[in-house]
């Protein structure tokens, strides 16, 4: 199940990257549509970065967010420095400091964490994100305490009337960022160490038997991925003109491991895909439900359970079918799927937010959903919500069933024509 | 698929606007807070409290047909979220904010908020702060557009050392604080105030420990007894602060609690009775206090209050409504600049007593309460001990009022007015 | 000397429940290789369990009840849930338990609120069990400490004494073999999981009251059992005894001393952070724990 890109199909994967990045801001141009856009920008070089540990190098870290906020608390101070015209740097630039530092930091920290794999690197990076995370409180001198560091990002000369100070310059510097990063990261897994990194991750006693230190590959990978870490990390110090705690806090640890697994770790392309979907998430969704970290935490487990390949696997199933021209046969059963998923999700919805509701002190429990109007205190709607819920499952289990042997089927057939 | 996602979101913001634009007559507050996570509860009951006194704002015709309202922006006490959400609040044209929990979210929204104002002039937005504490606000980091409605921590600290001196059994305070910005600031005042006040009580012990890392406080405890203090002075709050005092009673210490924070949002219930007698609070107002005028709106609360959490805890944020819609009222305008020149030294008759937004640096000068949590008067306590916290069983009693001259420290702040 | 006879009393006992808190773990990582990220939210499930049962019937039937209870979810999701992720191996079960920790934290918040409940310690129990000089030690650590050791000595019995104690750790490195022989290694697993997540309900229903019942608690024990577990060396269950002691001493006595380090920095106030680097150095030192054989 391994993509293989063309290579003509990388050229245009590229080009229309490169253009949805242009244009993006032109279709999304509110102010908050606008920091989104800019979030998953960052967020798209965090959860590369963390692929290259957990998807490229099979290290699953809990600890990530140390180099990137790190990196971060290194730049808000590079920032400060410029701002005083003692350090003479150009802005845009920043995030190679930022990378520097987080680089720094992995390599102080990988030492130690590298030593070992599998369950207990994770554990490790856990200890030494918690660590560093009570440490941060603890220097209010260097890290501004619980209030944090902030800065102004509008310093030095204008360079071609650019000053960063417009959200939108900000994004295009993201999005340069963000390009660069990308290519980058994609060169890294074509080269002889991105191809070690898998080895190790595969099968580390062949790659020992065969002449390298797994420990070493271990370590240049971790090295790597925190440089990329800390560049995400500058940028958003560039974004938020604030570096606090949280920069380095257990959350962001999780959240880049949720972003980058639902997106799909096997695929090069699926962290970007998770890390637009969880900012959408905990950016967008949290403005119209109290439930967000709910649905986020169902979908995550919902994809570990039935879709470890992520969303990016879902997709990538896909192309066989259409380079067979076969992708009409599945419309049928992709369509019922899609209505029993939307069927059970309104059942789910409609329950989440009622028990939400009720949990909540002093809300009215009238709910408005889907344009309907009920009280959450009253039986009937649960009891229509519970139906709808079951009835979408049922149907759900059914049409899986189908897709799957359909898709099973034709699968079959091109095989049996390759063959 | 990116495209997607996006448009998805900028529709429901476009629906947002859509409906906020017909309620042309309304000024909108939003409220920046927690209101999903760990801490949405200290979030739902300040919306709740901000609700209640909005209606009773709006059916007093103070405002004539104008109506408040407060709009709730969900922040998950983080500082780059909030100023998403502030990005957001942007968008929808509402002009002024309020927020309380965490000086770090505070800190950046000052700095946020002045950096709009100074680049979209003539769309200024007007910060109402009504809990967050942090002392610079009001000094080096003043700002013309930040208002704060809560004595901030040095003075608290001002009144409470105060009431300390006056203590003539006080001889040896031991003082343990969370090692971060805040719990270090408290030490600080701490140590200066006392020396200057009483030079002869003995700082016997001074700790500082992770915030929210501890789980076991026995050996605080042990070295607290060891020391012989007879009183601590702490600005623990949450889990630190319940821990604690509970860690203290299991070990049979023997010390008056000085806290800042032990009245807060459901610690009263975790500490229990290990509590009674022995916490004390500095704090604007409690349930019990005399001659209280805001006890008819205190009950109302409570009988339209959620059930899990009946208590009126903000006095000050039904000042700061009330201040608010008179600045407004005033200024016959709803221009955030306008209201804020309004409201800068204006002179208001509270429930308690007169207070003051001081000028200079925007900070309310009111008078503040030391109590002490007791058993209440159901539970075989004394009989002013009327209204408990939480359903505890704990309930506070006045110690000593602190007028708003003895917390009234000078300030820092040189203002750049616009 | 009272104050080091008494401090040294708080470090055993924290210690002890520590050991209680990662027994649960250290128990189905060596019989399972799963390492269970949710283990500190059955903790919290237990106290909140033992909290609701207490309030109806009493502290005494909470004490065996919520365990149980704990335990039966803990079967119904290692059936449901953790057999499923299985086949994609031991990454997936860990990120599975990781998902579920979110779940069962949004799930306590919606079922008891957001704040601390009222969750006592029982009056039996309360007030002091004897006194060293004019330091008072309480009767609830006392069976806090004896709790654990009863629970020490029963998983040792259970292991190596009963027939089902041998069956399970023959199905750790045979299974085939364990199957060929008419036994049910899935079901084996299931009673393991469930015996673990039971175990660190008791550490739940014990800890709740000594401690706070807050929807925070599994949070901020979760790291620290971690890295006992890492210390101890990877499944081992006298590394895990170890280390836990080690670790609860290691932090009350620093917590005692007043040693200036760097800087002004006192050696109390970094004392909650010394088990991380402890954890760092014997990595350096001795990379497979206390105790540990195997590699991870």
């Amino acid at each position: 199940m391994r993509y293989e890109p063309l290579n003509l199909g990388r050229w245009l994967i590229w080009g229309a990257m490169a253009l949805v990045f242009l244009v993006a801001p032109l279709v999304f141009s509110g102010g908050f549509a606008l920091t989104m856009l800019i979030q998953m920008g960052t967020m798209i070089i965090f959860a590369l970065s963390y692929n290259m540990l957990l998807g490229q190098g099979g290290m699953l870290s809990f600890g990530h967010a140390v180099y990137s906020g790190l990196g971060a608390f290194l730049s808000v101070h590079a920032l400060n420095l410029i701002g005083k015209g003692a350090f003479p740097f150009p802005v845009t630039l920043l995030p190679l400091i930022g990378g520097l530092s987080g680089m720094a930091f992995g390599i102080l920290f990988g030492y130690v964490t590298t030593r070992r794999a599998g369950t207990t690197f994770a554990l490790i990076s856990l200890g030494i994100g918690e660590m560093v995370f009570a440490c941060v409180l603890m220097f209010p001198g260097f890290f501004g305490g619980e209030a944090g560091v902030s800065t102004n990002r509008v310093v030095g000369q204008p360079f071609l009337g650019v000053t960063y100070g417009p959200a939108i310059q900000v994004y295009y510097l993201v999005a340069v960022w963000c390009f660069l990063s990308i290519i980058a990261m994609f060169a890294l897994t074509q080269t002889p160490l991105g191809r070690m990194a898998n080895a190790v991750r595969d099968t580390p006693e062949r790659a020992e038997f065969v002449g390298y230190d797994t420990q070493k590959v271990r370590f240049i990978q971790l090295v790597l991925a925190s440089f990329f870490a800390g560049v995400s990390g500058a940028l958003s110090c560039i974004n938020f003109e604030i570096v606090s705690a949280e920069n380095v806090s257990a959350i962001r640890s999780g959240g880049v491991l949720i972003a980058t697994y639902i997106g799909g770790v096997p695929f090069f392309l699926g962290p970007i895909l998770g890390a637009i979907v969880f900012i959408f998430f905990v950016v967008a969704l949290s403005g119209f439900t109290k439930a967000w970290l709910l649905y986020l935490g169902l979908f995550f487990v919902t994809m570990v359970l039935y879709a470890p390949g992520g969303i990016a696997s879902l997709l990538l199933m896909q192309i066989p079918l259409i380079r067979a021209r076969r992708l009409r046969e599945l419309a049928v059963p992709y369509a019922l799927a899609a209505g029993a998923g939307l069927i059970a999700m309104v059942g789910l919805i409609g329950i989440v937010e009622m028990v939400y509701r009720l949990s909540e002190q002093g809300a009215s429990t009238v709910l408005n959903v889907f344009g309907m109007s009920f009280d959450a205190r009253t039986t009937p709607p649960w009891i229509g919500f519970a139906l709808v819920l079951a009835a979408g499952i049922v149907a759900l289990r059914y049409a899986s069933r189908l897709v799957g042997e359909r898709w099973g089927a034709i699968q079959h057939d091109l095989l049996a024509r390759q063959a | 698929m990116r495209g997607n996602f996006i448009r998805a979101s900028a529709l429901g913001i476009a629906a947002a606007l859509i409906s906020f634009g017909a309620w042309a007559q309304t000024i909108k507050v939003a409220y920046i807070d927690p209101l999903s996570g760990p801490f949405a509860n200290v979030g739902e009951q300040g919306l709740a409290e901000f609700r209640f006194a909005v209606e009773r704002i709006n059916a007093s015709g103070i405002l004539g047909k104008e109506k408040l309202e407060v709009v709730p922006f969900d922040n998950k006490v983080s500082p780059q979220e909030s100023l998403n959400q502030l990005k957001r609040v942007i968008d929808q044209n509402i002009r002024y904010i309020t927020q309380g929990n965490s000086s770090a979210v505070a800190g950046a929204l000052i700095e946020a908020v002045n950096r709009h104002n100074e680049r979209n002039p003539g769309k200024e937005i007007l910060y109402l702060n009504y809990a967050a504490v942090d002392p610079a606000f009001t000094n080096e980091k003043c700002s013309f557009w930040h208002f704060r409605f809560d004595a901030n921590a040095d003075m608290k600290m001002e009144s409470l050392t105060t009431y300390m001196a006056g203590q003539k059994n006080i001889k040896k305070v031991y003082l343990l604080n969370q090692d971060y910005s805040f719990g270090q600031a408290v030490k600080k005042a701490a140590r200066e105030m006392l020396a200057r006040k009483r030079p002869d009580v003995q700082i016997v012990g001074d700790d500082l420990h992770p915030l929210g890392q501890v789980k076991d406080f026995a050996p605080y405890i042990a070295k607290i007894k060891q020391s012989g203090a007879d009183s601590v002075i702490t600005g623990n709050w949450g889990n630190d602060m319940s821990l604690l005092v509970k860690a203290g009673k299991e070990a049979g210490l023997s010390v008056d609690w000085y806290t800042y924070y032990a009245g807060g949002l459901g610690t009263p219930t975790a500490m229990g009775e290990a509590a009674a007698g022995k916490v004390k609070i500095i704090a604007e107002y409690h349930s019990n206090v005399a001659n209280n005028k805001a006890a008819k709106w205190d009950a109302d609360y409570r009988k339209q209050a959620p059930k899990g959490n009946p208590d009126f805890y903000f006095l000050r944020g039904k000042i700061m409504w009330e201040m608010f819609a008179r600045a407004i009222a005033q200024a016959k305008s709803a221009e955030p600049k306008a209201v804020a020149l309004a409201l800068e030294g204006m002179k208001y008759q509270g429930d308690l007593g007169e207070v003051e937004m001081r000028k200079s640096d925007h900070q309310l000068i009111q008078p503040l309460y030391v109590l002490t949590l007791v058993k209440s008067a159901a539970k075989g306590g004394p009989k002013e001990a009327k209204i408990d916290m939480e359903g505890s069983g704990l309930a506070p009693v006045t110690d000593a009022r602190m007028e708003g001259f003895t917390s009234a420290v000078p300030t820092s702040c040189q203002m750049k007015r616009p | 000397m009272e104050f080091f006879l008494v401090q040294t009393l708080n470090g055993i006992s924290y210690g002890l429940l520590l050991f209680m808190l990662s027994s649960g773990l250290t128990l189905v990582f060596s019989l399972m290789g799963v390492l269970n990220f949710a283990h500190a939210s059955f903790y919290m499930l237990g106290a909140y369990f033992a909290y609701q049962i207490s309030i109806k019937i009493g502290f005494w039937p909470a004490l065996v009840l919520a365990p149980a209870l704990v335990g039966a979810i803990g079967m119904l999701i290692e059936r449901w849930g953790l057999r499923q992720v299985h086949k994609h191996g031991h990454v997936a079960e860990l990120l599975f338990t990781f998902g579920l920790a979110y779940l069962i934290e949004e799930a306590v918040h919606l079922v008891w609120g957001r704040s601390a409940v009222d969750y006592r310690i029982p009056p039996d129990l309360d007030g002091p069990l004897f006194t060293i000089f004019t330091s008072q030690y309480p009767t609830y650590r006392g069976f806090m400490m004896l709790v654990s050791i009863a629970m020490l000595v029963s998983i040792w019995l259970a292991l190596t004494r009963t027939r089902i104690g041998l069956v399970i750790q023959a199905a750790l490195t045979h299974p085939q073999t364990v199957e060929a022989l008419g036994h049910n290694v899935p079901r084996v697993f299931m009673l393991v999981f469930g015996g673990g997540t039971a175990l660190a309900g008791l550490a739940g229903v014990i800890g709740g009251n000594a401690f706070v019942t807050e929807p925070g608690m599994a949070a901020s024990v979760g790291p620290i059992i971690f890295v006992i577990v890492v210390v101890g060396g990877m499944g081992s269950l006298a590394g895990a005894f170890i280390a836990s002691l080690l670790i609860g001493c290691m932090q009350t006595f620093a917590v005692a001393l007043d040693w200036n380090l760097v800087a002004g920095i006192k050696m109390s106030q970094v004392a909650p952070v010394l088990p991380y680097l402890l954890m760092v150095l014997l990595l350096i030192f001795r990379p497979t724990g206390l105790m540990g054989t195997r590699e991870g």
